[in-house]
């Protein structure tokens, strides 16, 4: 378990860090303190955060903010969806750790062997990426446009923690497979769909590539129900 | 801002989450199915990976962080800690830029 806790700290201070560029961000966007703050506690998600501000920031509308990312967000919906099985409990406990069903939470937990394991990685990623995350997002607002989070290359701070959490996954082949078309369906489709369709996209094509696999593949079907 | 933007972000954003895991969530689902979801970290991480390495909305782009990105796969290939993945892949990603900046 003290693995799973430290990888908690470790993924729960790097977005820490990243979140104080999404309270500068937000700040510099015309968001209040308390707005920015809010949108950490309540939509906590970062990706659709970012989203909705970097629009409002370019001018754009609340509509096309709030769509861009809600689009987003609903993977997290998927992702509460692969989750289920593992999450147990009343239905209180269950709305609560809803709030917390995101990439790095569905990731831990997804990676973990067994249920107790599950539940660790789970809860002590959920506590230290909601503390980490809001507390990094009052600094930034606070802060506003005194630093420049670019220079310290924190925008990389995201990409190179998923690095390190995707690599578990690609282990099987059908994991290498999935990667591997989630990848390509946001590049070729990023410059062409509104901004949060190729992420949701690229879960489909999980789906179609599974599905046709099954189909090609139907004799080794029955050695995997073996004893 | 727009208060707005911050309510139906919020509701949104939960309802999604509540509809997934609590809402679908539990029920028996195919077996084909079950395997697909056990698949989607590893698509959407990806995907993930992808959009914010070399996309700026929804332009695609090429600039330092895809080499702190591919220092960071080259440090998790070797299998060193998330610590140090981190720390190299924002570390590689700052320098290169400053780099840049000096040309």
């Amino acid at each position: 378990m003290r693995d799973v806790v430290r990888a908690s700290v470790v993924i729960g201070v790097a977005s820490g860090i990243y979140a104080i560029s999404f309270g500068v961000l937000s700040v510099s966007a015309g968001g209040s303190i308390l707005q920015t703050c809010l949108l950490s506690l309540l939509v906590f998600t970062g990706a659709s955060q970012f989203s909705a501000v970097s629009v409002i920031s370019a001018g754009g509308s609340v509509a096309s903010a709030v769509s861009g990312g809600l689009l987003l967000a609903a993977r997290n919906g998927v992702y509460g969806l692969a989750l289920s099985p593992s999450i147990k409990g009343s239905l209180a406990k269950r709305m609560l750790a809803a709030q917390f069903v995101i990439d790095e939470t569905t990731a831990m937990s997804s990676a973990a062997p067994d249920q107790r394991a599950k539940d660790w990685a789970f809860w002590s990623c959920a506590v230290m990426l909601f503390t980490c995350w809001n507390l990094g997002t009052l600094i930034g607002a606070l802060a506003g446009s005194s630093i420049d989070p670019e220079t310290f290359g924190l925008d990389a701070a995201f990409p190179v923690v998923f690095v390190a959490m995707v690599a578990p996954h690609l282990s099987s082949r059908s994991g290498r497979r999935a990667a591997f078309i989630g990848a390509m369906v946001t590049v070729a489709l990023t410059p062409i769909l509104p901004i949060g369709l190729p992420i949701l996209l690229s879960s489909v094509g999980v789906f179609v590539g599974l599905v046709s696999h099954d189909g090609d593949n139907a004799p080794d079907h029955s050695l995997e129900v073996g004893p | 801002m727009s208060w707005w933007l911050v309510l139906w972000l919020s509701v949104g954003a939960y309802v999604f989450k509540v509809l997934g895991l609590v809402v679908l969530g539990g029920r028996q689902l195919p077996a084909v199915v079950n395997r697909c979801l056990a698949l989607i970290p590893a698509a959407l991480l990806a995907a993930l990976i992808m959009k914010d390495t070399l996309t700026t909305g929804q332009e695609l782009v090429l600039d330092a962080r895809l080499v702190g990105v591919c220092v960071a796969a080259g440090a998790t290939f070797r299998r060193l800690p998330l610590t140090a993945v981190l720390i190299l892949g924002v570390g590689s990603t700052a320098l290169v830029r400053a780099a840049v900046g000096l040309i």
